[in-house]
């Protein structure tokens, strides 16, 4: 399945310049905050919405015009879109019934599928009569019958409780491995994205400065290891990556990236990941570190070049580890990528206060309590530095163009 | 609904003190229906029982109760009334002529609600278009009749039909005045006045209808027709039903149209049930015949409404 370039109108300009080629067989997940067109761009893939530029072909026919019965997919939706009217056999059954497949055909499929998804026992109640977990699990079971070229998958888990959606995400994978077909899935839930996806787009909202949706498609890890622009590394990973305003120095044959009265020695595995980055040497640059980067002194070892001394304010203490929260005597970090996702969880930038947030994820071997100090370990081969202006990442090539 | 009442109030009362709360179930009830059973029976249960009444007498609008004649009527009414039913062919009688309306009437009601409620839904002109459908709903039945009548003039020059027909060379015909045709004439009349109730209903419900479900429908490989026949229609069978109902019932009791455009001409052959209890009372003035065939409307109409109003209860209970 080739996706072109695809661009939407309706006035405002949606989904713009968007260059996207999905694998046969594999798992692709659209993931970004609302509002950043990656349901617009399932739909559109599904015929729901007209394409307004671009093209976009499925295999090799071009389909830009094709009427969704027309494009061999199959979609699952956010509220499932079960038809109430009928039985669950008959919600599975009919888009094969549209097809006039042979009878026999069709009732070996629904069990076929209805034995893959556990849902044997209810083929003949109707929806009304089915929790939200089943219904979805219909849904899915609507889909699969159909065999099509690929599965678009409008955010189908959001509408489920925490337990199940964990439990569903497992069942996803397992189809998919089952059945390896095509699969576009849209998702706001990073976590999501990163545990399903062979490879995750990371979408936002177009701006007059960047008309383009897509900031970086990779594979999980790389989304999360090399994260092109403050976005990417500001919406991948939980707890977030921590930002904050840094400065580099030279001191010899070494840098040192020094914030609110601390100073870390730049590893030079990071300086390589960041070409150009002694170019920046006296300039202030956003420097990012994420959670899992650090430990405490007492279990890493005491290393003062890589220290940062905190006060614990918050112990979010999850068993195995523990979340370590604190504030640096910096400013906050606020770009126009930070105040987008800032807006997603109902933040602006006034609610950040003139301190920066910082966690630090420590073994919970250490037991920490309100008020302590403590000295945690940071690994200085996995620091980020960004540029503030343009809030890409120093030394990465230009975003969207890069992500294909 | 005081059965409902009671239940509710019964498990308050406190053990303590048994004899308090058990008055307050026997009377309070009563006391809230009081006025709303008040009019129920004054202009209701009260006309219903003397119409009964009066149907086992032979008697005038002045004096309705002149002769008790037992069943008489009712022997009349199905054995001797050629106006009222008769076994010749072709069968233009009042109980015919009703059957036909309420199938035809009920379907072209609900067939033009249907059409304009879903197209309009689809146009950007949408609100003018209900407007226009909406109209003949505000205008009184007698004016309806009036123009109906115009519409179906013979005279090319009054009635809109024949002038077209006149154009592509045919005609003229006697809409009004022909048994075979004046039925068809007057239900035609009857759906434009209606269609626009249904229109209001069944659009409202079309509306209603999770947008999801077509898209699902539409991607599992339905073509716009499928998507309206196979998933828009069957979610709407609850207002259909009502919309139904309610045409049957108005097809049953129709008395206007057919008094103002035809007074049941030609001759007898445009005569429905409703029209013949108004006639038969206030035009011949056999009161006791007319009432007859007033409790044989009833008696047809009281399973429909029965059967709606548990529709309507099933529906408010989900």
């Amino acid at each position: 399945m080739d996706g072109l370039t695809k661009i939407y109108e309706d006035g405002t300009l949606a989904v713009g310049e968007l260059d996207l080629t999905i694998e046969d067989g594999e798992f692709l997940v659209l993931v970004g905050p609302s509002g950043c067109g990656k349901s617009t761009v399932l739909r559109m893939i599904a015929g729901l919405e007209d394409i307004s530029g671009g093209e976009m072909h499925i295999g090799e026919r071009l389909v830009n015009d094709m009427a969704p019965k027309d494009r061999d997919i199959a979609m699952v939706f956010q509220n499932y879109a079960l038809y109430p009217h009928m039985t669950v056999r008959d919600n599975m059954a009919f888009g094969l019934k549209l097809r006039k497949t042979p009878k026999a055909e069709i009732n070996q499929r629904v069990e076929e599928a209805a034995d893959i998804l556990e849902i044997n026992d209810f083929l003949d109640r109707k929806p009304k009569a089915l929790s939200g977990g089943q219904r979805q699990r219909v849904a899915m079971g609507r889909a699969i019958v159909r065999e099509p070229a690929a599965f678009l998958m409008d955010e189908p888990l959001s509408n489920l409780d925490a337990k199940l959606r964990v439990q569903m995400r497992a069942e996803l994978e397992r189809i998919h491995g089952r059945l390896e077909t095509t699969t576009v899935y849209v998702t706001h839930d990073q976590v999501e994205a990163m545990t399903l996806g062979d490879r995750v787009a990371v979408l936002r909202a177009v701006s007059a400065a960047k008309p383009y949706n897509l900031q970086q498609v990779g594979p999980p890890y790389e989304l999360f290891d090399n994260p092109v622009n403050l976005f990417v590394a500001g919406f991948i990973g939980s707890p977030a990556m921590n930002m904050v305003y840094a400065t580099l120095e030279r001191d010899g044959e070494d840098l040192w990236a020094s914030f609110a009265d601390q100073r870390l020695k730049v590893d030079p595995y990071a300086i390589e990941r960041h070409p150009g980055l002694e170019n920046h040497t006296n300039e202030e640059l956003v420097m990012g570190v994420r959670p899992s980067s650090m430990e405490a002194a007492e279990i890493a070892g005491a290393d003062p070049d890589r220290a940062i001394h905190m006060t614990v304010e918050v112990d979010e203490n999850l068993g195995a580890e523990s979340y370590v929260h604190t504030t640096l005597d910096a400013r906050p970090v606020v770009t126009p990528d930070i105040e987008e996702l800032l807006a997603d969880t109902g933040q602006t930038a006034e609610s950040l206060g003139d301190s920066t947030e910082f966690v630090a994820r420590i073994s919970s071997d250490i037991r920490v309590q309100t008020g302590q100090a403590l000295e945690v370990v940071v690994d200085t081969a996995k620091l980020y530095f960004f540029d503030p202006a343009s809030g890409d990442r120093v030394g990465a090539k230009a975003t969207a163009t890069a992500a294909t | 609904m005081t059965a409902t009442v009671s239940e509710e109030a019964a498990p308050a009362p406190a053990p303590a003190e048994p004899k308090k709360p058990k008055s307050r179930v026997r009377w309070r009830p009563w006391l809230w229906l009081a006025p709303a059973l008040f009019l129920l029976s004054v202009f209701l249960v009260w006309p219903v029982i003397r119409t009964i009444w009066i149907s086992f007498h032979d008697g005038s609008t002045i004096n309705p109760t002149r002769e008790f004649i037992g069943v008489d009527n009712y022997v009349r009414m199905f054995t001797d009334d050629a106006a009222f039913i008769h076994y010749d062919l072709p069968p233009w009688s009042a109980l015919f002529n009703s059957a036909l309306w309420v199938v035809l009437f009920t379907l072209g009601v609900i067939a033009f609600g249907l059409l304009v409620g879903v197209l309009a839904d689809k146009v950007k002109y949408e609100k003018t278009a209900k407007a226009i459908v909406f109209l003949p709903l505000v205008v009184s039945f007698t004016a309806a009749s009036v123009v109906f009548r115009l519409v179906y003039s013979t005279d090319p020059n009054i009635g809109l039909i024949n002038a077209m027909l006149g154009l592509i060379g045919l005609g003229p015909v006697a809409f009004l005045g022909e048994a075979n045709i004046v039925n068809f004439a007057i239900i035609g009349a009857g759906i434009w006045v209606w269609t626009a109730l249904a229109m209001t209903i069944l659009a409202a419900s079309y509306k209603a209808l999770p947008e999801e479900t077509h898209e699902a429908a539409s991607v599992d490989g339905a073509n716009e027709w499928q998507v309206f026949w196979r998933v828009s229609l069957p979610q709407m069978k609850g207002p259909i039903i009502v919309v139904a109902v309610t045409m049957i019932i108005n097809a049953l009791k129709a008395v206007d149209l057919v008094l103002i455009m035809t007074t049941g001409g030609p001759g007898f052959s445009s005569r429905i049930v409703g029209f013949t209890v108004y006639w038969e009372i206030f035009n011949n003035n056999f009161a006791g015949y007319g009432s007859a065939v007033a409790v044989v409307l009833l008696i047809m109409m009281a399973p429909l409404m029965w059967w709606q109003m548990r529709q309507i209860r099933a529906a408010e209970a989900r």
